[in-house]
């Protein structure tokens, strides 16, 4: 049966507005205006989900995004769910679903909950320990592990929603909207500063627009009184831009800094549609104000994590802000005032408070001699040594702490309750301060650390720099906006403020019980089932570095980074190493600050648009034509042309051998091209490859070999002559930035001494490549008063043409052995170009081929892939291609490894050809070679790096690195494959045409 | 993410840079003069300093020109900017 604990209007929230949602199932009412986590408790529904571990039951603990155990699936099973949402952040609309996590079959009666009885044997570390051994037995512990601890459900449907991203510059950024951010951002904007001011909730005012201590007073009024007119006021200013909803998620160097905001996720389904739900802020700010405020700390008891046990600000704010009490038997627990104020808050509304449990021994402020007066029984020096309930608090048990603070002594007193609101002092929100790389101090009298040494233009204002009181707050906002907008004056000089003298906290990291501390629970990272036992186990263990401890016991590793209980992790540390804080430091905490959707950090960059993709020229002809395509880094290739439902390898073995019988035709624009230029270009490309230049005649063409200075083969392509001054070089399709690149890096760091000039054609010129016997006759059919004749236009040779008016550059050039010409002409012309080769060589049966047929055509005649064949490796020499290495040439580039004693091993891998003893076996790219097949371990001597069945010589061929290869022509070797080894015999990598007589043909 | 001031373009976001490794290691003007060791100091041997670095940057998605950035890796303040050929100032 479900209660109705709404116990005063409020007026934030819209009782006029009624919302019905659904939580595990069941139907539940909410206003407008209502988180989940409010509208729940209103309905009495604290259990809200399962510890990681022990899966025992957890409530609401929080207002806001520190929340660490009402992590809900929103809206599961459709494709719109997200897992991992903290119910303190949702904010409730009509038709909203949503779910417990890690539970399982619910979170009533949940399977997992056994491990809470047999938590004395998942101490930390109990998944490192256990489920190492026996190694093979790991798939097995996954399974369980995932299967009952799972952390939610990602979609398994496209998500519908739209994200955009965007830039924004800015003078001043501030972040976080309570009263130090608005006073921040109001000066600002009043001095021309353009300002930016984000807030993750969706109404302004911070803490403070629920503060209810009547003996704090602004210019007389009562602070939340008075910032609601502040906040009016900003809202029409000039040069302030205000974000709600709008969480940063990342503060990067150099006040580059991103923010997530939420757009529409606080709407009905109907009203989600077309609209962009999230948008991520890349924000570059001159300046940056951080007012993140601070956090409530918990307090650490045995059994400190049932069910309605909460944070005492907690508490409070759902009784201001929702009006809404979170149990009819309330009880505090505190080491400092601000409990009071949360007691005094209950009080007003005329909900039950039964007493205050305070570990110090006295305070002495207005607020708490109000509380004396109002009767409700205040516990001085006492601490709760236990807890009960299982799905919710029932009572605490209470015993007077030692003037030490270390044991509790007389009689156990028991308190009925159904809320514990804990107060255990508040801690800076130092988080974005420390991503920015800026360092912290302790302040060992305050407990905290704080902000000290800023490597970049920022500031940290109100609670998150260490200010906690109002007077303090504005009072030091005034001197660091002065400072650091460099402004004589602004309104915070006359504000008058009054406040409580408050009493200073008790500090005590980890509270006694009267149970010996082995069989206490009292849990310091809520969400990873971490304890105040596990750390003592890791310190005895042998941990000493916070890093590790926090690893080896996951504190502060799960999704919420342990916002509530890292500071108490750190002190318990402390406290049994017998070290200061100061000194341990503190774990880092790493953005995101609260988790981001994948949709909010990849945008519209989805879909067609995740990776940008380069077309042809000729492509449209291909789609028309059904060819498939490759990528070729971001090219997409043609990659063979299947015609009446042909598989890839009868497409490839018809292209392959109609390009030797008669003609073929590749689209060969993507190769790259660099335009050289200047009167250093021979000297250039004699110092970037490996063969000489100086002597290429103009209009010839010479195939070459550049090197990283290591020695090993980085690129290869033709380079033509076209001037005296001027060569075309082309490169590899996938090299070609990144040799153009290297280029201009030694020409700018190197040799500015150089008179060269590189520019980048590659996307200016289509090619088409014509090979085979009829080539010649084809190409004459489309230039006819070109002289194609050996002697005028021979192979490797360069001829300017023109086809009707189109102007084109001739290479006579060949990547498969065959007579063949490349046709440059403007991109614009590449797809008319294709159709006229195609028309002309139609009585010539011109086929089609793709990048697969070229590639099988280049390995018959043992020409190199770069990428494919070499892998970073090889050396001209390992790939048999001495000849091309200059011996004349005083220097190029790699010039010297060639003669580190490790390039010239003789049992380097080495280029070499295979045969197959089997013809009709084609071995496998990337297979192991060896020598013996009866040894074990045995040796690799290489991998098979190209493999094909040939239709020109009716058998397999293969292309292999290989140990010491060269001098094993004729040797019989073995791949072995998963169910045979198969018989191979080394040989030369040149199998068709030898002697290179078809050129000529 | 690093804001870069490149000597030719002005302040630009780090994405548009890459990073080319320590500056100031010159390409020994006769190679085969040099020892294997000589070689293999100047082809693999780098500082990779915690502290003020001297590096090669380039803008790639700009101007592509390369220049030499003075950086303290510990804290990544890019303590100064300046061309290629150009002096480094003094520490
Ligand atoms: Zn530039």
């Amino acid at each position: 049966m479900t209660k109705n604990l709404r116990v005063k209007s409020s007026e934030y929230i819209d009782e006029t507005n009624r919302i019905s949602f659904k939580f595990n199932g069941k139907t539940y009412h909410g206003f407008k205006g209502d988180t989940l986590a409010s509208a729940l408790l209103a309905n009495d529904v604290h259990l809200v989900g399962r510890s990681f571990k022990y899966h025992r039951p957890r409530g609401i603990m929080t207002s806001g995004s520190e929340e660490p155990n009402a992590i809900v699936q929103v809206n599961p099973g459709t494709n719109r769910t997200e897992p991992n949402v903290r119910a303190t952040e949702v904010e409730i609309y009509e038709g909203l679903e949503a779910s417990s996590q890690n539970c399982w079959p619910s979170v009533e009666f949940d399977i997992g909950g056994i491990n809470n009885f047999l938590s004395p044997f998942f101490p930390a570390g109990f998944y490192y320990k256990t489920f190492m051994w026996p190694t093979s037995f790991w798939e097995k512990y996954e399974f369980f592990i995932r299967h009952s601890a799972g952390l939610g459900k990602s979609p398994t449907s496209n998500d519908p929603d739209i994200y955009d991203h965007r830039n924004i510059h800015c003078d001043v950024l501030v972040v976080g909207a309570g009263i130090s951010g608005i006073l921040a951002a109001k000066n600002a904007a009043k001095n021309n500063f353009k300002t930016l001011l984000v807030d993750e909730k969706n109404e302004l005012g911070g803490s403070t627009i629920f503060e209810n201590n009547e003996f704090n007073k602004i210019d007389n009024k009562a602070p939340s009184e008075w910032l609601k007119k502040e906040i009016e006021e900003i809202k029409n200013i000039k040069n302030l831009e205000i974000k709600t909803r709008t969480s940063v998620a990342a503060y990067h160097q150099y006040n580059y800094l991103l923010a997530r905001e939420n757009l529409t996720d606080h709407l009905e389904a109907k009203d989600k549609t077309n609209k962009i739900r999230q948008r991520l802020l890349k924000i570059r700010a001159k300046k940056v104000i951080l007012a993140t405020g601070a956090l409530e700390r918990p307090l650490i008891f045995n059994n400190n994590d049932r069910p309605g046990i909460m944070l005492s600000s907690a508490v409070k704010k759902y009784s201001e802000f929702y009006g809404v009490a979170c149990g009819n038997k309330n009880v505090f627990f505190t080491n400092n005032d601000s409990a009071y104020e949360s007691a005094l808050s209950l009080y007003n509304k005329g909900i039950n408070v039964e007493a205050i449990i305070d570990i110090r021994e006295q305070s002495e402020s207005k607020i708490v001699k109000k509380i004396k007066e109002t009767g409700i029984k205040i516990y001085w020096s006492h601490s709760i040594v236990d807890t009960a309930g299982y799905k919710r608090l029932n009572s605490v048990s209470i015993m007077k702490l030692s003037n030490d603070g270390t044991s509790v002594t007389g009689s156990k007193i028991s308190i009925s309750c159904d809320c514990l609101g804990v107060a255990g002092g508040w801690t800076p929100a130092v988080h974005l301060y420390t991503q920015s790389g800026s360092k912290l101090k302790f302040d060992e009298e305050k407990k905290v650390f704080l902000p000290n040494q800023s490597t970049s233009e920022q500031i940290s204002v109100g609670s998150c720099g260490g200010d906690f009181k109002i007077d303090e707050i504005i009072k030091n906002l005034n001197h660091k906006l002065k400072d650091n907008l460099n402004i004589k004056e602004t309104d915070l000089d006359n504000i008058k403020v009054e406040i409580d003298q408050e009493n200073s906290k008790r500090n005590i990291w980890l509270l006694p019980s009267d149970k010996p501390f082995g069989k206490t629970k009292p849990f310091v990272d809520y969400q990873n089932d971490a304890t105040a036992k596990d750390i003592k186990l890791a310190l005895r263990e042998g941990f000493r570095s916070i890093e590790h401890v926090k690893r080896y016991t996951t504190t502060g590793m799960g999704t919420d980074q342990g916002k509530l209980g890292n500071m108490h992790a750190l002190g318990i540390i402390a406290d049994t190493a017998g070290v200061k804080m100061g000194e341990l430091g503190t774990t880092t905490f790493r953005p995101p600050y609260t988790p981001l959707t994948f949709g909010t950090i990849v945008g519209r960059n989805v879909g067609k648009f995740f990776d940008i993709f380069r077309r042809t020229p000729m492509n449209d002809w291909h789609v028309e034509n059904k060819a498939e395509f490759e990528n070729v880094g971001q090219w997409k290739r043609a990659w063979y042309y299947p015609i009446n439902g042909e598989t890839m390898h009868q497409a490839v073995q018809r292209e392959s051998k109609a390009a030797r019988e008669s003609a073929g035709i590749l689209d060969a624009s993507t190769l790259g091209k660099i335009d050289i230029q200047g009167s250093d270009a021979s000297e250039f490309l004699n110092r970037v490859y490996t063969n000489a230049w100086s002597k290429l005649a103009i209009g010839k063409c010479r195939y070459g070999l550049m090197l990283n200075e290591d020695g090993m083969v980085y690129d290869d392509g033709v380079t033509t002559r076209l001037g005296e001054n001027h060569y075309i070089m082309t490169t590899t399709t996938g090299g070609a930035a990144n040799v153009l690149g290297k280029l201009e890096d030694y020409l700018q760091t190197e040799w500015p001494e150089l008179d060269v000039y590189l520019t980048s054609v590659t996307d200016h010129y289509a090619t088409a490549s014509l090979c085979g016997p009829n080539s010649k006759k084809i190409l004459k059919k489309i230039i006819p008063d070109l002289d194609l004749s050996d002697e005028n236009f021979p192979h490797m040779s360069f001829k300017e043409a023109n086809i009707g008016s189109i102007q084109c550059r001739i290479m006579r050039i060949s990547f498969t052995g065959e007579h063949s010409y490349e046709i440059n002409v403007q991109a614009s012309y590449g797809k008319d170009l294709w159709k006229k080769c195609m028309e002309a060589g139609q009585e010539f049966n011109i086929t089609t081929y793709g990048t697969e047929t070229m590639h099988l055509l280049r390995a018959e005649k043992g020409f190199i892939i770069v990428g494919q064949d070499t892998d970073g490796t090889m050396t001209p020499i390992d790939l048999q291609m001495d000849w091309i290495v200059s011996k004349k040439k005083y220097d190029f580039i790699g010039k010297r490894s060639l003669y580190r004693s490790d390039t010239m091993r003789e049992d380097r891998k080495q280029l070499v050809g295979l045969l197959t003893d089997d013809p009709n076996i084609v071995l496998e790219e990337g297979a192991q070679i060896v020598s013996e097949l009866n040894q074990s371990p045995v040796e690799m001597l290489g991998h098979v790096t190209s493999s094909y069945f040939s239709p020109n010589l009716k058998k397999s061929i293969a292309l292999a690195v290989v140990k010491g290869g060269k001098i094993m022509m004729g040797k019989k070797l073995f791949v072995p494959m998963e169910n045979k080894n198969i018989n191979v015999t080394v040989v030369n990598p040149v199998f068709y045409d030898e002697k290179n007589e078809r050129l000529n043909a | 993410m690093f804001l870069i001031n490149c000597p030719y373009c002005g302040e630009r976001d780090q994405q548009e840079f890459k990073a080319g490794g320590e500056a100031h290691i010159e390409r020994p003007k006769q190679p085969t003069e040099l020892s294997d060791d000589e070689w293999a100091e100047y082809l693999f041997m780098r500082k990779n300093i915690k502290g003020v670095q001297f590096e090669r940057w380039n803008h790639t998605h700009g101007c592509r020109k390369w220049f030499n950035m003075v950086r303290d890796t510990s804290n990544d303040e890019i303590k100064a900017i300046y061309k290629m050929g150009e002096k480094p100032p003094a520490q």
